[in-house]
């Protein structure tokens, strides 16, 4: 009769289903491997004999206590945020700093001479649209390189992706200005893709800086479900097109467009 | 881990909805999840360093953890065997350091054959009488030194086997091991326990050779 080893006894002693009957069979009728089951038992029997540890009262407060001041700040913005007086008042300020300065730019305006100049306003849109449309272009860079990316065939092997990753970090501050910007403008779809983005960048400045294959894989699933980088390229199509419209001598460009197409 | 998920169970949805407020900015909503789970990690957390300071600082490193990494938790998941995930990492990266930082003393204290193992077995000799053998302070000091003689891995799967009653495939989720090495770490941490603790669990009198044999169904004639 083959003895059953400690291996196999310790594994016993766990639980382990693999075995259990034909080793419980043994045991039925092994009365030397029943007394080195025993030992092993009467050694893991003293040891769950030690008390259980006690936390003590209020520990859960405690531990909060020690945590809460520890806590990184969460970068994000939540709609109560977004309602809070403060921002209302700041927005409804600034609202007034903008409708005034269309206004001076409407009234003030002179009459348009056959090569029409920007007003102050124009260029300061352009200047923004010029800007969150590098912003766009980068941006898309950096999510075209996540797609793209290849995890090492190695099994085990980590990713180490911190330099994507603080170029990413270093998008978002700008990020959030352009979408409160957009917002503040009433431009949903671009404020909506921003904040989208923003997530996104986030999500992936926050992540480990060596990732395995599959963590990259969830990360990269992540910003493909909800089909950002088209967005991104489809909203930074659009600003560069408004920037466009706003370039100076746009209207001269399209009129010979316009010539051209009409010979 | 039983227990962690029925007290999981019980609170219903409500960990994915702190979970979310937590996401979406409110700090009181992981409040929740740490009065909700601390006591379960601290639990393991103690098991693993076996000191009340390592494992308060242990719960706080793997809440901490948790938060940073709180997009990377899937909804669908079960927060508690999450953060205890952690918890278990942290703790296993604590006890690594350590050693490290406790290697020179290592490398001169006595090693498996060595006089330490020779003192054990003269204590063994003394065979304690029962009264003696109660859980006195000098046996858990044995229990403790025999802990601390497991490497950070075998602890962390000896604590979660037979304290937490984690299945093989769980402890090698968290150790990051094939389910096979993962048996067999839970098998050396044993072997080692019970060099070191044998003679003081044989000399407890209470050998539980009855539960044995009422859990094999063991007929009266197959006793010896």
């Amino acid at each position: 009769m083959k003895h059953l080893n400690e291996e196999e006894l310790v594994a016993y002693c766990g639980g382990d289903a693999d075995g259990r009957e034909a080793a419980a069979a043994h045991l039925h009728n092994c009365a030397a491997c029943r007394e080195e089951l025993e030992r092993i038992e009467s050694v893991l029997a003293l040891l769950k004999s030690l008390p259980e540890p006690d936390a003590g009262p209020a520990f859960e407060q405690r531990m909060w206590r020690q945590i809460a001041p520890r806590l990184p700040k969460r970068r994000e913005w939540t709609w109560r945020e977004w309602f809070a007086p403060r921002r209302l008042v700041a927005a409804g300020a600034l609202a007034a700093v903008i409708f005034a300065a269309f206004l001076t730019g409407r009234l003030g305006r002179p009459k348009p001479t056959e090569v029409p100049a920007l007003s102050a306003e124009q260029v300061r849109e352009r200047v923004l649209l010029v800007a969150v449309g590098n912003h766009l272009d980068r941006s898309e860079i950096i999510l075209v390189e996540l797609s793209n990316a290849q995890p090492p065939a190695e099994k085990g092997a980590l990713m180490n992706i911190s330099a994507e990753q603080k170029r990413a970090a270093d998008l978002i501050e700008e990020n959030r200005l352009y979408r409160q910007t957009a917002q503040q403008q009433g431009d949903a779809v671009l404020a909506s893709v921003l904040d989208e983005l923003e997530r996104a960048l986030l999500d992936f400045a926050h992540s480990p800086d060596q990732v395995t294959p599959a963590q990259f894989e969830a990360l990269r699933q992540r910003v493909e479900a909800h089909g950002l980088l088209f967005k991104v390229r489809i909203v930074g199509q659009d600003v560069r097109e408004k920037e466009q419209e706003l370039s100076p001598g746009s209207k001269q460009d399209s009129g010979g467009k316009k010539g051209r197409n009409k010979a | 881990m039983t227990r962690m998920v029925e007290s999981v169970e019980s609170a219903g949805g409500s960990d994915a909805a702190a979970v979310e407020r937590t996401l979406a900015g409110d700090a009181d909503a992981f409040r929740l999840l740490v009065e909700r789970h601390s006591r379960s990690v601290f639990r393991l957390a103690h098991r693993m360093s076996g000191n009340q300071h390592d494992a308060e600082e242990i719960v706080q490193e793997a809440f901490l953890r948790a938060y940073r990494k709180l997009r990377q938790f899937e909804s669908r998941a079960n927060f508690g065997t999450w953060v205890y995930r952690i918890a278990a990492n942290c703790a296993i990266d604590r006890l690594r350091r350590q050693r490290k930082e406790e290697m020179h003393l290592e490398t001169e204290l006595p090693q498996e054959e060595g006089p330490e193992n020779g003192g054990l077995q003269k204590h063994a000799d003394e065979r304690p009488t029962p009264e003696r053998t109660a859980m006195s302070a000098e046996l858990r000091k044995k229990i403790e030194e025999a802990l601390a003689g497991l490497s950070a891995a075998e602890r962390a799967a000896f604590v979660m086997r037979h304290w937490e009653g984690l299945g093989i495939e769980e402890i090698a989720a968290v150790l990051r091991l094939k389910p096979s090495a993962a048996k067999n770490t839970v098998f050396r941490a044993v072997q080692k326990l019970r060099q070191a603790l044998e003679p003081y669990a044989m000399g407890r009198g209470g050998t539980p050779q009855g539960r044995i044999a009422a859990a094999l169904g063991a007929a009266p004639g197959t006793e010896q």
